[in-house]
């Protein structure tokens, strides 16, 4: 990326985070990560790598999980973007907080906003995910204190009251 | 009344001297009967709910003000001289702020002598130079407009290449052997222990570097109001931090704030402050500005640490009848530049009776960043070379291996001679065999290419915690507490531990109680949190500090309501008589006194010097080995601990499953990869680091034994560190057990397994785990 370095032109774009709109002035080149992070106070998306192998910057981009540090801002301004803070809203989010939170599916908790979004798109889609299912879904987000057979409860738990 | 009493005080097995401050009235430990109405109840995180809706507030998530950016040049070789460092391209980018090389290092410190930059790189990721600017993008493009020029030297990577050259090749001019002599630990006669022994096996293991990778990289936010310091800082200790930086920036600890709230998992990485903290110390002041410096995942496996790649070459004489005679190990431990010897030997010398035992370590420096803790440092390594070979030793004898352990049951600490606080590791062995369904005797079972089997190990860690610890509880006016002291949660479930033995002394609901932690500004020390010994020192403390406030409070209730001070009591909120009458709610009669409160204080007491305190469990694995492939999945691990009483069964599981987990990674995937030609890491990120993921995982079962200890007014002891310990080899073991062979080298690969078990070459390539 040493193109042009220093030479950002800014670029104006409209982002629609949980429900709200935002207009901006961006470097065209930042991820949406750091926008959702830096410019609007998002932090519950996490940096876990900045290359797409943690997960733990798990955002959902019109209902489908996305990793926002691999995301271009700049190419999401037609989509719905939520982020952990967005979800209690939707009631099925809020359920799996509370499995979450009832099984202890977390430790750190610094890859717990990936885990929750990932396994809110997978509950949107699956009524009730096999265990095999839930472990081959969530295996794009990593979790070093090794929380997973908790997180796997907790989704497997939440499926059953969704 | 202050006492002050001089006690032994223990961390990893490290012991030192320590004078210590205990107030007020000594409290009785729990007894082992004690049921707590919230101590041993599986109560969620206090902090659960800020962090499953993103509002937890972690280093990272800090940006204030008028905030920079900072990031280092760091050397992409292993050993090079560097000859010019040119920064005015860089420099000359608009938003770029600053930046610094070793010449500019009086800019930044004044008077003061620090070296945040080398000369000549001893590692890859060394830092050369720093560059500061006003967003990260910048920041990012500057770099790469950095000029180094490098002139590569001879690198040593591998310990045993480093240890032959050791008087031709110093690095950095120092003896490659870590302290100039082997670490000599011996009791009784090795020698006259083998000439009595029947049998003597001679086994060597190979264990490799494993890196923490912690979710939050390492990273600081630095800020300045005045001379005064405040650093967010991502950490295990942030007493540690401030001490560090208070030092280095020559300026008293009161003008130093060391700021914690949440972070995300050090596993030992995480002690001090770095040389990223004080860079950015150092740089928002000269510049007046906030100035964060936070890893990206590359510098994090480059440049944070590692726990040590070891050679390990076991002697053991036996009887016929499984006695031990006599255990000997020669260690190579590579340190890395300048890192520590971790006691490979921990485990030989404290596991089982025997009256004769020698431990050789030898340290060896590298050109790579030194090591550093990680989880249950050096018990890890040793126990995976000890366990293995006991268990070829147990066939070699046709024992069960089950029954050769017990054989050599210790009853007693065997390096003091001094009787265990508790132990109830016989416990731990029977409840284990029965879970997983341990037959001795029991061949493997299979099925088309696929075979299973069981396998075992045992372990002990320290954990006993101690002294220093200080904590406050508040009785606030309205009836709630706060628990306040100046230690940290590193995802272990601190707050919530410490908040359960608040509630518990005070007879008040959970929901009351609040917890104060992760910020120096409190005063009240706190230990870092490792060593397992976080709940079993400040624990207590916070016990005492309740205990203090709940007396307190009855005194003020004795005068004011006119009764009996032994008639009354504390009960969820309220004064009551002791036959239940309620009196007044706590908020009423504080609420007398003009919002009033009342403060307790407690520190953390000596251990007792009669005894040792250390935990012990016992783990079994069973495992599925792919004859065809090599793949090995872990069906079942049982994991059975005895760390004394349980105060939340919910979060103890929840450390047993990350240990167990983080030992099945260093037992299978994970290792760093370093091409011994260049010198450099193959692997320094989550892609090609593998750790452990959602699908590497099957059924894990956590389970205690809650032995009666009372070394500490809880009677807890810790259980950070212990689940990890027996992992690797209770796998190797059951892959031995179920495929016939044994492996001598973690991590256990699929090509490994697949090799050994066509009986191919080892395979040579210049990608090693070093
Ligand atoms: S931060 Fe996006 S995948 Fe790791
Ligand atoms: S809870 Fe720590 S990384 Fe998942």
């Amino acid at each position: 990326m040493t193109a042009q370095p220093g030479l950002s032109r800014y670029l104006q774009l409209n982002l629609n985070v949980n429900g709200k709109s935002f207009e901006l002035n961006v470097e065209p080149r930042i991820s949406l990560l750091d926008v959702l992070r830096i410019n609007l106070g998002y932090t519950g998306a996490k940096k876990g790598c900045d290359m797409g192998s943690c997960g733990a910057c798990t955002v959902l981009v019109d209902g489908k999980t996305r990793l926002s540090c691999l995301t271009l801002a700049a190419s999401v301004t037609n989509s719905k973007i939520e982020t952990v803070e967005g979800i209690e809203n939707d009631p099925k989010g809020k359920i799996l907080q509370e499995s979450f939170i009832k099984h202890d599916a977390l430790q750190c908790g610094f890859c717990t906003p990936g885990q929750v979004i990932s396994a809110l798109f997978l509950l949107n889609t699956r009524k009730s995910p096999t265990k095999n299912e839930i472990k081959r879904f969530m295996a794009g987000n990593v979790c070093r204190c090794g929380a997973y057979p908790k997180i796997i409860q907790a989704i497997e738990d939440a499926s059953k009251v969704i | 009344m202050v006492k002050i009493v001089k006690t032994k005080v223990e961390f990893e097995g490290r012991f030192r001297d320590e004078y210590v401050m205990v107030e007020g009235e000594e409290i009785q430990a729990w007894p082992g009967s004690y049921k707590g109405k919230l101590v041993g109840s599986p109560s969620p995180r206090l902090e659960a709910g800020a962090k499953v809706n993103g509002s937890a507030k972690y280093t990272h998530d800090i940006y204030l003000p008028g905030m920079l950016y900072g990031k280092f040049v760091r050397s992409p070789y292993s050993h090079a001289k560097v000859k010019h460092v040119d920064l005015s391209k860089a420099l000359a980018q608009p938003g770029v702020v600053a930046g610094y090389t070793a010449n500019d290092v009086p800019k930044l410190t004044g008077e003061k002598q620090i070296e945040l930059f080398s000369d000549e790189a001893l590692y890859q990721g060394a830092e050369i130079a720093l560059l500061i600017a006003a967003d990260e993008i910048t920041l990012h493009d500057a770099i790469e407009l950095v000029e180094v020029e490098y002139e590569p030297l001879r690198h040593l990577v591998d310990p045993e290449e480093s240890l032959r050259l050791r008087g031709s090749h110093a690095i950095g001019g120092k003896d490659n052997l870590s302290g100039g002599t082997p670490r000599v630990y011996e009791r009784g006669s090795v020698e006259r222990g083998f000439s009595d022994a029947d049998v003597v096996i001679e086994q060597e293991f190979r264990t490799q570097a494993a890196m923490h990778n912690c979710m939050e990289t390492h990273g600081s936010v630095a800020t300045w109001e005045g001379d005064s310091l405040t650093v967010y800082t991502s950490t295990q200790s942030i007493n540690n931090v401030r001490a560090e930086l208070a030092e280095k920036l020559g300026i008293p600890l009161r003008k130093v704030r060391a700021i914690s709230t949440y972070m995300g998992g050090g596993f030992g990485s995480k002690f001090g402050g770095g040389k990223y903290t004080l860079a950015a110390a150092l740089a928002s002041r000269a510049l007046g500005r906030p100035v964060r410096i936070v890893l990206d995942r590359i510098e994090e496996n480059l440049v944070t640490g590692n726990r040590s790649q070891t050679i390990q070459k076991y002697r053991i004489g036996a009887k016929k009848d499984g006695t031990l005679t006599a255990i000997q190990l020669t260690s190579v431990v590579n340190v890395g530049l300048q890192g520590w010897t971790a006691d490979i030997g921990g485990p030989t010398k404290m596991t089982y009776k025997c009256p004769n035992v020698k431990v050789e370590l030898y340290g060896t420096r590298t050109n790579l960043v030194s090591s550093t803790a990680f989880r249950a440092p050096g018990y890890v390594e040793g126990n995976f070379g000890l366990e293995c070979a006991l268990d070829e030793l147990a066939s070699k004898l046709g024992l069960d291996p089950i029954s050769l352990r017990l054989k050599n049951y210790a009853d007693e600490d065997q390096g003091d001679k001094i009787a265990y606080s508790s132990k109830a590791l016989k416990e731990a062995y029977e409840r284990g065999a029965e879970i997983i369904g341990w037959k001795p005797g029991e061949g493997p079972t299979r099925r088309g290419t696929k075979v299973r089997a069981k396998g075992m190990a045992s372990l002990i860690w320290w954990g006993g915690g101690g002294p220093p610890a200080y904590a406050q509880v508040k009785i606030n006016t309205d009836g709630s507490a706060t628990v306040v002291t100046a230690s940290q949660d590193i995802g272990t479930g601190t707050r919530t531990a410490v908040g359960q033995i608040a509630a518990e002394e005070l007879s008040l609901p959970l929901e009351l109680v609040s917890v104060q932690i992760g910020d120096t500004v409190t005063e009240l020390y706190s230990p870092g949190s490792g060593g397992s010994q976080t709940l079993a020192s400040i624990g207590p403390a916070v016990r005492s500090a309740a205990h203090d406030a709940k007396s307190q409070l009855l005194d003020i209730a004795s005068q004011t309501l006119d009764v009996a001070r032994e008639a009354i009591a504390l009960d969820s909120g309220w004064i009551v008589r002791k036959s239940g009458e309620k009196l007044s709610s706590v908020a009423d009669l504080l609420d007398k006194f003009g919002g009033a409160t009342v403060t307790g204080k407690g520190a953390r007491g000596p251990n007792d010097p009669k005894h040792q305190v250390n935990t012990f469990g016992a783990q079994f694995a069973e495992v599925e080995v792919d004859t065809e492939t090599g793949e090995v999945e872990v069906l079942k691990v049982v994991s059975v601990h005895d760390s004394g009483r349980i105060i939340n069964p919910l979060l103890l599981s929840s450390q047993i499953e990350g240990g167990v987990i983080q030992g099945m990674g260093y037992a299978l995937w994970e290792g760093r990869l370093i091409d011994a030609t260049s010198g450099v890491s193959l692997n320094a990120n989550l892609n090609d680091y593998l750790v452990p993921r959602s699908t590497d995982i099957h059924e894990i079962q956590s389970e205690y034994i809650e032995a009666e200890d009372t070394s500490n007014n809880i009677g807890a002891k810790g259980i950070g560190e212990p689940p990890i310990i027996g992992v690797a080899p209770a796998i190797a073991n059951a892959i031995k057990a179920a495929t016939g062979i044994r492996l001598r080298e973690l991590p256990l690969t699929p090509e490994r397994i697949y090799r050994a078990l066509k009986k191919m070459d080892d395979w040579t390539s210049s990608a090693r785990y070093f």
